[in-house]
């Protein structure tokens, strides 16, 4: 069987093409709009030069654009070969990428307006890649891109046919989605109590800057607030000690309570109607008030399931989970949310939905060598202390000194805490980490998931024995701190063997 | 100190043109730096030789010792089914990569290192750390011949 398709494959093995010549007309037609318009526009808008000049600049860029799109695409070649496609480029240097069939997950075809006059398209192909690396030949005809996708399709297809039955199967076909976690508006609300937040202030503040025009005094002029301070003053003065404390009291009740509100509203407009839903596709997210959002996480995404929690929330007993995934989930929160706030017993039926087992109750927890926060507490606190000793001595003033005492003091803890609540366990199948002082975290990575493990040592690492693994995780960070050499690299061998077994496009879903 | 060479398998060393392309390299990157205090002493702009004689027993050692010492940091191994590449003179990185995470491979060749033969493998996966992991010092053939082993582990693990 494979022996005849590989007969096939030789028989199919093209020659290496260049791209659609037109292609190149529209690449320097792009970078000349891109170049040569707006010197135009400089040139004219200075009045520096006659129009003759004008024309000739133009020109010139014009027909330097057309030479170097010319050199790129004599220098562009592609080949669709038995295993992969492959892209050779580069005038000086030379680069050529393999992007193997198996790896290919999509083919897109996408048409600008200008490719699009000429009867061209860019094709991508879409592997998911960890970084912003893909792999586009443009331009090509649409006649040939939708060759190339459908090459790429009989070829995936061919390998996906030769694969063992049943792999290739989602476990549970259930058409019908089933509600897999839920808030009502009182969870909500009581969450939003967590999210106590000052940012109100922060944006008054912006817009007081954009609005002062409408204020019936300058708020920005010192004068206009020196009658508060010289009058004012006074008056505070004036008003007694209780009357103060009081005023003081008021003033704090009073942003706690603006904090608390922004808080609740917030998460309100945020998380509204909070539902997840196991569906035959994967995870289904559906939230908002005013920006309503609907996100489907197909389960084989999952990479990692992360468990959060805050200092005060963890002592009410709530937690949140995300799913780690190459996929974003918003500009500013790099994994998915899964349940934002819930209790830890909702939290595990979840993470086993994706695939991934809680810690069991016999896990061996392992503390880390103590010495990387050591080293860290007396590089940044020599630093610290040097720092506000060098200060004190310039402005002769002791404030730097206790500046710096404070600062150091606060590394001191801060290491010592980072250090006690670190701790890692390596289960059969998952790789367990726990940290956080005042957002403490457990992240549960599945081994065969992992795409890579990388051991780093400083050089006082190596003097004093301690390293990182850096395990790479699609869409996330998962870094083993304070291993003894020899243990990073058992469990380096541990992870790369489970790694092994399973290739990446047969990843379990 | 640890040449790497630890979980029991010996390292492959790079090509030993690797030293050379390094060298020219960072040449050329000392060539702005030296041209400026080159027109300093020139002008007399400092006292003589307190800048330039530094300056140029700095560059020497950069470009004829520490391209040996990286040279010497340097190394790889190809076993079955993962590529395991080893660097870095102060900070040591030692990065494996199984064959069946690796998303597609890329084989470079900038001018220098085609003058010498040599290429860099990059290998690229879909984990967010290590996104991609390059190997530089690589005889031409070797380079070929490794993305050609990887390929076909990736072909063998999916049929």
């Amino acid at each position: 069987m494979s022996e005849a398709r590989a007969a096939e494959a030789v028989a199919a093995e093209a020659p290496p093409l260049r791209t659609d010549p037109r292609g190149f007309v529209v690449k320097a037609l792009t970078s000349m709009v891109r170049g040569a318009l707006p010197a135009a526009a400089v040139l004219v808008g200075t009045s520096a030069l006659g129009a003759v000049m004008i024309v000739a600049a133009v020109g010139a860029v014009s027909l330097v654009s057309f030479a170097i799109a010319w050199l790129k695409w004599t220098h562009l070649t592609y080949t669709t070969g038995h295993e992969d496609i492959r892209v050779e480029q580069g005038l000086l240097g030379r680069s050529a990428r393999s992007v193997p069939y198996e790896r290919i997950q999509d083919v897109s075809i996408e048409q600008k307006w200008l490719p699009r006059l000429f009867g061209l398209a860019e094709v991508k192909f879409e592997t998911g890649a960890g970084g912003k690396e893909e792999i586009s030949l443009a331009y090509l005809s649409i006649a040939e891109a939708e060759r190339l996708r459908e090459v790429v399709r009989e070829r995936k297809e061919g390998a996906i046919e030769a694969a063992p039955a049943g792999m290739e199967t989602v476990p549970d076909r259930e058409a019908t989605s089933q509600v897999l976690f839920a808030m009502d508006n009182r969870r909500v609300a009581l969450f939003g109590l967590f999210e106590f937040s000052l940012i109100i202030f922060a944006v008054l503040l912006g817009a007081a800057q954009q609005l002062d025009f409408l204020f019936p005094f300058q708020p920005w002029e010192g004068d206009n607030w020196r009658w508060l301070v010289a009058g004012g003053e006074a008056q505070i003065a004036g008003i007694g000690r209780t009357a103060q404390i009081a005023a003081l009291v008021g003033a704090v009740a009073a942003l706690v309570l603006v904090g608390i509100l922004t808080g609740i509203v917030r998460t309100f407009a945020r998380d509204y109607g909070f539902r997840l839903d196991r569906t035959a596709k994967g995870f289904r997210r559906r939230r908002g008030l005013f920006n309503k959002s609907d996100v489907l996480l197909p389960v084989h995404r999952v990479q990692a399931a992360l468990i959060r929690t805050g200092l005060l929330r963890r002592r009410f007993g709530w937690y949140g989970l995300d799913f780690v995934s190459l996929a974003q989930d918003g500009a500013r929160t790099p994994h998915h949310a899964a349940a934002p706030f819930a209790r830890l017993d909702e939290l595990w039926p979840l993470v086993r939905a994706a695939g991934i087992e809680p810690p069991a109750d016999g896990t061996v927890w392992r503390r880390p060598s103590p010495r990387p926060w050591l080293y860290d507490t007396l590089l940044h606190g020599l630093f610290f202390a040097g720092l506000g000793a060098a200060g004190a001595y310039a402005i002769d003033s002791a404030l730097p000194l206790v500046a710096g005492a404070v600062v150091v003091v606060a590394t001191v803890a801060a290491n010592y805490l980072g250090w006690r609540r670190y701790r890692h366990a390596i289960g059969a199948a998952q790789i367990f980490l726990r940290q956080g002082t005042l957002a403490p975290r457990l992240m549960i990575a599945p081994q065969v998931k992992l795409q890579s493990a990388e051991i780093v040592q400083s050089p006082l690492g190596r003097w004093r024995d301690y390293a990182t693994l850096n395990l790479g995780l699609a869409g996330g960070k998962l870094d083993l701190r304070g291993l003894r050499l020899a243990e990073a690299r058992a469990i380096r061998g541990a992870v790369l063997d489970s790694i092994g077994a399973v290739d990446f496009s047969r990843l379990p879903g | 100190m640890d040449n790497g060479a630890g979980d029991g398998e010996a390292l492959t060393p790079l090509h030993p043109n690797y030293v050379k392309v390094v060298r020219i390299g960072t040449a050329l990157m000392a060539v702005p730096p030296l041209a400026v205090v080159t027109v300093w002493e020139i002008l007399g702009l400092v006292p003589r030789g307190v800048v330039i004689v530094p300056v140029l027993a700095l560059l020497a050692w950069m470009i004829v010792r520490l391209p040996l010492r990286r040279y010497g940091a340097r190394g790889y191994s190809m076993s079955g089914d993962r590529l395991r590449v080893v660097r870095g003179l102060l900070w040591r990185k030692d990065t494996v990569v199984p064959f069946g995470r690796v998303q597609h491979i890329d084989v470079e060749r900038n001018p220098i290192e085609r003058r010498y033969g040599l290429a860099t493998l990059v290998v690229h996966t879909a984990g967010t750390h290590n996104a991609s992991v390059s190997l530089p010092g690589l005889g031409e053939d070797d380079a070929l011949r490794m993305r050609e082993a990887i390929r076909d582990k990736i072909r063998r693990d999916t049929l």
